[in-house]
């Protein structure tokens, strides 16, 4: 077993025993990530000396006897994430020479914990995307099958994982982007409730669906994770004040009698039959675990891909007007006038994916359009919402796919955005609602990995995070590593 | 024809915050471009707005004095558009839900009638920066420090029939939110400005005639004349035959006129959508309560008690109540002096006044106070000394010299009051002037006026003034 195989909560208590130090299992993880790991595009910075510098302040502290639980473990951040003196490129050219002046509440509060960032992830530009295809820095591939995409929007996060290049990464989902990568290159990854992670210094893609959340192997790392991350920040308003949970020391409950609902629109026409047969699996699991299935419906769950298409690129063309090349960001050469600078900046400083959003936004929020689309929408979405809310009087949580497919090849879907669209049917609804989402490794589908997607109620981290973490006892798909990367 | 003026004012009133709307940057004026915008109100990717919760209790104060209903959930909205002084790409106001709603002021106009104006609403919202184009070759500069400096902006019913209604609300609110300590009026700062709608109807037709918008107004003179000229323009262009385009104008100050700035179909499609930063603004009745405990006494309510306990006409009431330093001063001077309401006033409004004026202090900073002018106000209705000798007196106290006692005392400014004094001045004066007297007891009364001023010369202004008349009526007919 290599160093980088091993999970966060088997690294913490390596360190905490004096099996090896921060700056060792550090170095490991930067060597592989510039070695083997390096043909998959999982980074788009490695930040190598100041992980090193860092990691050693984190054995430091260990000495001192200072040290919390994480001290000391390495992950990777992704790049919508805004870190003090490093670049953050949100995976766009617009942002190519951003630094910002600030850290993201998430990296901060990592840092405290003692953790040892390793670098920034490729992502699909703005976290627009489903497949990592839309970065500006190149697609990131798949580890399990590197013809393969790896997800998106947080692809290189998911794949630095999968690929043992980080034990942990953070993510952000605002429509799938945790929750998709990790089905689709085969780890755990937690969409927390909206409000449970601050949202301070992650760039906005669409306000009121963005939620970050941990990346890793295992449901007790997200667990772990979680902690570090979540919690009230007077900074983003939409945060919510309310107790943290150690959701790590409370993964030890029973599945005896856990209702958990079946939503029939879940496994309807679209839905792969493979991918089918790895749930059905799962839910036998689940059933000698003690669950009791019930099938629900979730009626307007049609209606979640066209709301969020209308929402999510509203509230998009309004939050990426600030790139306008007037104060930092890409700008144009020689601009003739103002009108030249705002048009050839973002004309190409913005990949064609955040064109075609920001343009489908403007046109839903403008003059008499605006009725007929976005207010259309946010009536749709308390229609979803009002679904769950019903479904959660009778279960506990909800099963079902993450994803219809497993990973497609890249370029396969690349021309056809309705599709691609189409693919974020089971995770889209639950950013409309504000719920968590977790996605956890399941099985394989024409070897690629498949993701099992659990539902909680608001705040109910907890009961998510131990219904995966007591599959996750009695199944090994989470401790599969691609071949490659064995 | 006879036409019918229409305004409506749009009135943004900077608030009085010390930190702005969405940020912890400080607001203060004047500081050096750029140096007081943090990355909030840079727009830097990220960064998230957090509302001020003190501009939310000004607004109320401001809804509570002109009567508006308090809106116990609003909301903020994104009012998007490229500007390069906007940092955002969009401003965060409010749209279809203001945080106050359907009040209303009462103006005063010169003939003495008053006039009820409908307050539509008054909603919070961020400032811009500047563009500066002075001192620069071939581009812009770009100043942040004002970007996310609150606003209130108080948008009035369509009521107002004319340019002097127009300033009698814009002086109205002026003096409202100075009382309210929510903005400090400045003007010339553009802390307080106006957007002003108007359009004019043939007299007696119900539906309004096709308005235009007057941009960024800041004097109550500037609204007069910007008023004046829009008005006679767009009387102009229908009696000769046009029609009044929907459009936004500018007021050019030297020219004293307006000229079109953009029309309607130039106009920016703002795409209002609620900002999905920022949750909706909430209030209950316990801040409403706390607001409205904190509320000073409003100028209708204090001109009317003026009226009321120091018998002042409504002429003096009204000059007094037009702020609230003013006010205070009149009061602790009118205190001081005993009681002696209208002396006060008349002392205030006059010497006062014209001496601040001419040497362009604000009441604030008078160098004599309240409590040194009641002083000598209370010398004068005891008689120490008359009202003339008062004069020299508070030139005295305003020259640094002390209270009115001291330079009294100093100077020997006390009046004469013995009648043994005064009747002696008086029988040389008479002694010395026996043609005089000899034409006044010949009928000649209006005489009398030479003989006091003689006897207030002798005594150096220092005799009382009733008592020298009294005895020179009494010698002189002897």
């Amino acid at each position: 077993m290599s160093d980088t195989s091993k999970t966060v909560a088997e690294l913490a208590a390596g360190l905490a025993a004096g099996t090896f130090s921060s700056e060792e299992i550090t170095r490991a993880y930067l060597e592989r990530i510039q070695g083997a790991g390096a043909d998959l595009n999982a980074f788009i910075t490695v930040t190598g000396d100041r992980a090193l510098e860092a990691a050693r302040a984190a054995d430091d502290r260990r000495r001192s006897g200072d040290a919390g639980p994480l001290t000391g473990v390495p992950l990777a951040h992704k790049d919508i994430f805004c870190t003090r003196d490093v670049r953050t490129s949100c995976g766009s050219r617009m942002l190519d020479n951003f630094t910002a002046p600030y850290d993201a509440h998430v990296v901060e509060r990592c840092q405290q914990a003692g953790m040892v960032c390793l670098g920034k992830t490729n992502m699909d530009e703005f976290a627009m995307g489903s497949s990592n295809e839309t970065s500006y820095y190149g697609p990131v591939k798949n580890p399990w099958d590197t013809d393969a995409v790896p997800g998106g929007s947080s692809g290189g996060s998911a794949a630095a994982v999968a690929a043992r290049l980080a034990p942990a990464a953070t993510g952000t989902d605002t429509g799938g982007s945790i929750r998709q990568p990790a089905a689709l290159c085969g780890i755990t990854g937690l969409k927390p409730t909206y409000g449970r992670v601050s949202r301070y210094g992650m760039i906005a893609f669409a306000s009121s669906l963005d939620q970050g959340g941990p990346m890793a192997r295992t449901a007790e790392d997200c667990a772990l994770l979680l902690e570090a991350m979540a919690g009230f920040d007077e900074r983003d308003s939409t945060s919510v004040d309310r107790a943290v949970p150690r959701y790590s020391q409370e993964l030890t409950g029973s599945l005896q009698g856990l209702r958990v609902g079946l939503p029939k629109e879940y496994f309807g026409d679209g839905l792969d039959p493979e991918v089918a047969r790895v749930i059905d699996a799962a839910i036998g699991e689940y059933r000698e675990l003690g669950v009791e299935f019930r099938e629900i419906s979730l009626a307007n769950t049609e209606l979640a891909v066209p709301a969020y298409y209308v929402i999510a690129p509203a509230e998009c063309s309004s939050n990426l007007s600030r790139f306008d090349g007037v104060r930092f960001g890409y700008r144009c050469e020689s601009p003739r006038d103002l009108e030249d600078l705002y048009k050839r900046s973002r004309g190409e400083g913005f990949g064609a994916e955040v064109k075609r959003r920001i343009m489908v936004g403007t046109y839903a929020l403008s003059a008499g359009y605006f009725d007929a689309y976005y207010r259309k929408a946010q009536q749709m979405r308390r229609l979803i919402k009002n679904d769950f809310m019903a479904a959660f009087e009778d279960v506990d949580l909800i099963l079902g796919p993450t994803s219809p497919t497993p990973a497609f090849n890249i370029g396969e879907r690349a021309d056809d955005p309705v599709k691609m669209y189409l693919s974020d049917l089971y995770t889209i609804a639950v950013n409309l609602a504000g719920l968590p989402g977790i996605s956890l490794p399941a099985g394989f589908a024409g070897g690629r990995p498949v993701g099992l997607q659990l539902i909680g109620n608001y705040f109910d981290e907890g009961r998510l995070l131990n219904a995966a973490h007591r599959y996750q006892q009695v199944t090994d798909w989470h401790t599969r590593a691609p071949g490659a990367f064995a | 024809m006879e036409w019918e003026v229409v305004i409506g004012l749009e009135i943004h009133a900077q608030l009085a915050t010390r930190s702005k709307i969405f940020s912890g940057a400080s607001t203060s004026y004047g500081a050096e471009p750029n140096t007081q915008a943090c990355a909030v109100d840079l727009g830097l990717p990220g960064v998230l707005p957090v509302l001020n919760k003190g501009a939310v209790a000004m607004a109320v104060k401001l809804g509570l004095a002109t009567g508006c209903t308090i809106a116990p959930r609003s909301e903020f909205a994104r009012k998007n558009y490229f500007y390069p002084d906007l940092p955002k790409g969009y401003q965060i106001s409010q749209y279809d839900l203001p945080v106050v709603h359907d009040g209303a002021v009462t103006i005063e106009l010169d003939d003495g009638s008053t006039k009820r104006i409908g307050v539509t609403r008054a909603h919070l919202e961020e400032d811009a920066g500047k563009s500066l184009h002075e001192g620069f070759e071939g581009v812009t500069g770009i100043d942040l420090n004002r970007a996310g400096t609150p606003l209130l902006e108080i948008v009035s019913e369509p009521d107002i029939r004319s340019s002097a209604e127009a300033v009698a609300y814009m002086k109205k609110i002026h003096t409202l939110v100075r009382y309210l300590g929510i903005c400090d009026g400045n003007m010339q700062e553009g802390s307080f400005r106006c957007d002003a709608n108007v359009s004019v109807r043939p007299a007696g037709q119900a539906e309004f005639g096709t308005r235009t918008e007057i941009k960024n107004v800041n004097s109550f003179r500037f609204v007069q004349q910007a008023l004046d000229h829009e008005v006679e323009r767009q009387i102009d262009v229908i009696e000769s035959g046009g029609k009044v385009v929907q459009e936004t104008r500018l007021f050019d100050a030297v020219k004293g006129e307006t000229r079109s700035m953009r029309t309607k179909e130039e106009a920016n499609d703002y795409r209002y959508f609620p900002d999905p930063d920022l949750l909706p603004l909430e209030i209950d009745e316990a801040l409403v309560e706390e607001v409205r405990s904190e509320l000073p006494e409003l100028p209708d309510a204090k001109k009317q008690r003026f009226m009321d306990d120091y018998a002042l006409p409504a002429y003096d009431a009204s000059v007094l109540t037009a702020s609230r330093e003013l006010a205070d001063y009149f009061e602790a001077t009118a205190e001081a002096a005993g009681g002696e309401g209208k002396l006060a006033a008349n002392w205030v409004m006059g010497e006062l006044s014209g001496a601040l004026n001419k040497a362009g202090l604000d009441i604030t900073e008078s160098p004599v106070s309240p409590a040194m002018l009641g002083g000598m106000l209370r010398r004068v209705s005891d008689q120490t000394i008359s009202g003339k000798i008062a004069k020299q007196v508070f030139e005295a106290m305003w020259n640094g010299e002390g209270d009115a006692d001291t330079v009294i005392d100093k100077h020997g400014l006390k009046q004469v009051t013995d009648t043994g004094a005064i009747e002696a001045m008086i029988d040389e004066v008479i002694a010395a002037n026996p043609e005089q007297v000899a034409q006044y007891q010949a009928g000649k009364d209006k005489l009398l006026g030479f003989f006091v001023g003689q006897v207030m010369k002798a005594s150096k202004g220092k005799a009382n003034p009733e008592q020298v008349n009294e005895l020179l009526r009494k010698k002189l007919a002897e």
